[in-house]
């Protein structure tokens, strides 16, 4: 506790720098920005601005990429509150029952009421990762390799299997990415592999063209010329209209606090992100209620749940990614990779080594969530009126980013060429009901997989049982077998039962999972 | 749907990178295309055994392929590699975001125009002037 509030106080000191505090203010105005605009993701933009950050130094790197992602969790609720479009997955939900609360001039409320759920939410959620991380920590370097895998295998498993779309596929697109992060020189023999012939591709394939390929071209190949015309009659909204009443906030709070609660479980969980938090929020809301029939047609609580839930989960992510190594899902399998880009081993001797880098990030959090606060109230007319940019002038220049993103990672027009070849399969992938999401994750693990599995094999002296005998690692190989066994109990029921909705479905067997826990 | 088959078929060359057993080089892809494959092989098969896969598209088009917009895209880096290497920053710039703007429905040649303009005009202050990227404004070279 003591030593939690002195490391805290010196994260302070490193984000309160002013070239730092300037880099976590871009970065949630940037986020902030992109979560308005639709048909730009935090995955997209984050990629596209990875390369800036190259030549920032490692904390501000990851403050920025940070505030990107966060802010960009704001911006959303705008979009699918206002607009009924769900523009990014997790706010998906909020569009239940913030549109029908703007269609009847509750709009303002509805913002309102998102902003101060989303900071408790994020509150608890950096609460929870000051004291947590540090735990988990301790215990993770006792790690040997093979725990370090069984561990990864749980991560990578529930990564895949816990997100969007059926886990087979989930799966098989992480394989691909394990797949993908093999290509390059053999870290112990130096033998090429799977380079086909390109001397330019014994480096790997580079992380920044993977995702903008991926999530750049392959998404606006997507959603080019299919945008429906965009319903602003609504999205009038003034300052004044945001405050909400005592009664509503009294009658909103438990369902903050409830969605806080949902999100920060589904993050301990790896592999299940903000969307599925916000799900599982608004399910759990809807089950409490005393009149359930209202959700669906401007219920408060309906709107307060899911954006806490989302925002406690986001910041709750970040525990397993900065104290293990172990990302849950795309995003943080890229911040991941903008602090290996940085020369900085991602582990648990992270917190040890580089504490200017975690608790920079954890205050930078705060600050980044109040200044978050201060910018959605009185901003909120500008955020409208970005709504209005045609996505035709956006893709163009987002393409040009893009490029030139990737020219400068490394100098290099061949990575231009590693971008457009990605981007075909990427949104081949897609069309086939493929998330693309489990590539990023495989391919950021891969490399530390292999290393670490060839390392427990030489121990061990080629013997696999290894997995089994040490406790730990069984314990996570158990953790996976009863992984898969839920999801495919869930399958089976809905295969009797036909028509489930997959996602009602899947955070019902995330909370199996915890139970089972 | 079957296409994904063919997919992990694709990955079946990992297979002859080296079948080193005792962790040589080749032990990783050889696993993980095997696993591949197996995995493209179930999923073909719920695939065809019609279970639910509530949000599976079967078909790899969608309803209105937007064929020359995507020819747009893509063009849009592919001109970028071919101006940028031979003639700097500010021509790949152009051609890339006034090819790729043609592609939106919406949008007209003049359209295009400024844009392509306005975004050469800030992308060169920004990323040759203010981030330093090494790459020239404009040079030719062959």
């Amino acid at each position: 506790m003591e030593t939690a509030l002195t490391d805290l106080w010196y994260g302070f000191t490193v984000a309160v720098e002013p070239h730092n505090l300037m880099y976590c203010f871009l970065g949630v105005l940037i986020g902030n920005m992109v979560g308005v605009l639709p048909g730009m993701g935090p995955l997209a933009t984050i990629s596209i601005l990875l390369p800036l950050t190259f030549s920032i130094k490692p904390v501000g790197a990851i403050l920025m990429l940070a505030g990107i992602f966060y802010g960009s969790q704001y911006g959303g609720a705008i979009c699918s509150i206002l607009l009924n479009l769900p523009c990014h997955p997790p706010h998906a939900v909020t569009c239940l029952d913030g549109f029908p609360m703007t269609k009847k001039g509750k709009g303002g409320v509805a913002l309102g009421i998102t902003v101060i759920g989303s900071f408790i939410g994020a509150s608890w959620g950096i609460t929870e990762m000051m004291f947590l991380a540090p735990l988990l920590v301790t215990v993770a370097l006792k790690f040997g390799p093979a725990e370090v895998c069984s561990l990864m295998l749980l991560g990578l498993l529930a990564g895949s299997t816990l997100a969007r779309g059926s886990p087979l596929k989930g799966v098989a697109m992480t394989v691909l990415g394990l797949i993908f992060g093999i290509v390059g020189s053999d870290l112990e023999t130096g033998t090429e592999r799977l380079t086909f012939g390109f001397p330019e591709l014994s480096d790997g394939i580079e992380l920044v063209a993977l995702a903008l390929g991926l999530f750049g071209i392959g998404e606006f190949m997507n959603s080019v010329n299919q945008a429906s015309p965009i319903n602003t009659t609504y999205s009038n909204v003034k300052l004044k209209d945001m405050r909400p009443s005592w009664a509503e906030l009294k009658w909103a709070f438990p369902a903050m606090i409830r969605g806080t609660i949902v999100g920060s479980l589904c993050s301990l969980i790896p592999g299940t992100g903000p969307t599925i938090a916000s799900f599982a929020a608004y399910a759990t809301e809807k089950k409490f209620s005393k009149n359930p029939e209202r959700f669906g047609f401007g219920e408060l609580r309906g709107v307060a749940s899911p954006e806490a839930s989302t925002h406690s989960s986001v910041q709750g992510d970040f525990i397993p990614t900065m104290s293990m190594g172990i990302p849950g899902d795309a995003v943080m399998a890229l911040m991941l990779g903008a602090l290996m880009i940085q020369g900085i081993v991602p582990g648990p001797q992270l917190i040890k080594e580089h504490p200017d880098i975690f608790w920079g990030l954890i205050a930078s959090f705060w600050i980044g969530n109040i200044l978050l606060v201060i910018l959605n109230v009185p901003l909120i007319g500008i955020w409208v009126k970005m709504l209005m940019i045609p996505y035709r002038y956006l893709y163009p220049s987002a393409l040009f980013f893009v490029c030139i993103g990737v020219y400068a990672a490394n100098n290099d027009m061949f990575q231009v060429g590693e971008v457009i070849a990605i981007g075909i399969l990427g949104y081949a992938l897609l069309r086939l009901g493929f998330q693309p999401a489990p590539i990023l994750l495989g391919f950021v693990l891969g490399p530390r997989f292999e290393e670490n599995f060839r390392r427990a094999m030489l121990i061990s002296r080629g013997d696999l049982l290894t997995f089994i005998e040490k406790p730990i690692s069984a314990f996570f190989l158990v953790l996976c077998v009863i992984l898969i066994g839920a999801q495919f109990y869930v399958r089976v029921r809905g295969w009797k039962r036909k028509k489930a909705v997959e996602n009602v479905d899947q955070p019902v067997s995330a909370h199996r999972l915890r139970q089972a826990e | 749907m079957m296409l994904f088959g063919l997919i992990a078929a694709v990955n079946g060359p990992s297979y002859h990178v080296g079948t080193l057993m005792h962790m040589g080089p080749g032990f990783m892809p050889t696993a993980l295309g095997v696993v591949l494959i197996v995995l493209g092989i179930l999923i073909a098969g719920t695939a065809a055994a019609g279970a639910p896969d509530t949000d599976a598209e079967e078909n790899i088009l969608p309803p209105h392929p937007q064929w020359f917009a995507w020819l747009c895209i893509l063009a849009g880096p592919f001109l970028f590699i071919v101006f940028g290497s031979i003639g700097g920053m500010a021509p790949a710039t152009f051609a890339c975001v006034f090819v790729s703007a043609l592609g939106d429905r919406t949008s007209s040649w003049k359209s295009a125009l400024v844009l392509a303009a306005s975004v050469t005009f800030f992308g060169v202050v920004l990323f040759h002037y203010v981030l330093q990227i090494p790459m020239p404004v404009l040079e030719w070279r062959l």
